[in-house]
């Protein structure tokens, strides 16, 4: 990382998860934000790391549905046949 | 999963429903077809699991006692499934890589620092790049795999993925933050070459 104090960053990335799950403590949120608002490559490591997030989450919907063939040999392995729509 | 839509009865099932087993399928099975296929990557592998994970299910669901909710119990037979598939497959896999913590003193310092966010939203969803989220998921080592897929793609909540794997919620903060780490570097490595095309 850049032309700073890196120890700060190390210990920014510990809290990085809680910090974009929004579950961090006050003080410890200013104390990243202080430090992002400072420090160009730890910013760019918490958009990055949100946008990866928000990437899957935005993808995971799209794939829940079982294909047929698949969905009707579970019911038969579980001997269900009568209750395939 | 959400079980406030679904409402499944635990007794029913208990009771041997089988109308309530086929509801529980048919609320369940996309879910842990999903975890199945990602954890796996190969459709056969994944299609396995979700039997296996129902089967099971039906085997056990009387002596389920209801201390963990519906889904966490599925997703922790599904998960365990596919990690034995894992270890069957490929026996030289060292216990460790599977087992707690083993790399609990991993330097984990983010590599990759190029700002692709600015990349606008159709270039980073398109096929090839959905195609590259998945690959990014499949080079996770197992354990942070599964940490990740139950956290981020079925949206369990830290306590319910640490029910699922029988794992403390640091253990499991800990491997999730390594997930998303890798995976952030693994994308940024991938758009940043996108990003660099952009700007010749």
């Amino acid at each position: 990382m850049s032309e700073h104090d890196h120890s700060q960053c190390r210990s920014l990335l510990a809290s990085l998860s809680d910090y974009v799950d929004g579950t961090l403590g006050d003080e410890l949120c200013a104390d990243i934000e202080r430090h992002v608002s400072e420090c160009r490559d730890c910013r760019v490591v918490v958009d990055t790391l949100r946008k990866t997030i928000y990437l899957y989450h935005e993808t995971a919907a799209e794939n829940a549905s079982v294909p047929e063939v698949v969905r009707e040999r579970l019911y038969r392995a579980l001997n269900l046949e009568d209750y395939l729509a | 999963m959400s079980e406030t839509t679904t409402e499944i009865s635990v007794e029913a099932l208990r009771r041997g429903d089988r109308a309530e087993f086929a509801r529980m399928v048919e609320a369940y099975s996309g879910p842990i077809h999903r975890l199945a296929l990602k954890m796996l990557a190969h459709p056969q592998d994944a299609e396995d699991v979700l039997q296996n994970t129902f089967l099971k299910a039906l085997q056990h669901i009387r002596g389920f006692e209801g201390r963990s909710s519906l889904s966490t119990w599925l997703y922790r037979i599904a998960a365990n499934e596919a990690l034995m598939l894992i270890r069957r497959q490929r026996p030289e896999t060292p216990l460790a890589d599977l087992g707690p913590d083993a790399d609990d003193n991993e330097d984990f310092a983010p590599a990759n620092l190029s700002d692709w966010c600015c990349l606008p939203e159709q270039e980073l969803l398109t096929s090839e790049s959905r195609a590259r989220l998945d690959q990014a998921i499949r080079r996770l080592p197992e354990k942070l795999r599964i940490v990740f897929l139950l956290r981020d793609i079925e949206g369990l909540s830290i306590a319910e993925t640490g029910q699922t794997l029988d794992l403390s919620e640091t253990a499991v903060k800990t491997r999730l933050l390594r997930a998303r780490l890798r995976l952030r570097d693994d994308l940024g490595a991938y758009y940043g070459e996108r990003l660099g095309e952009r700007k010749k």
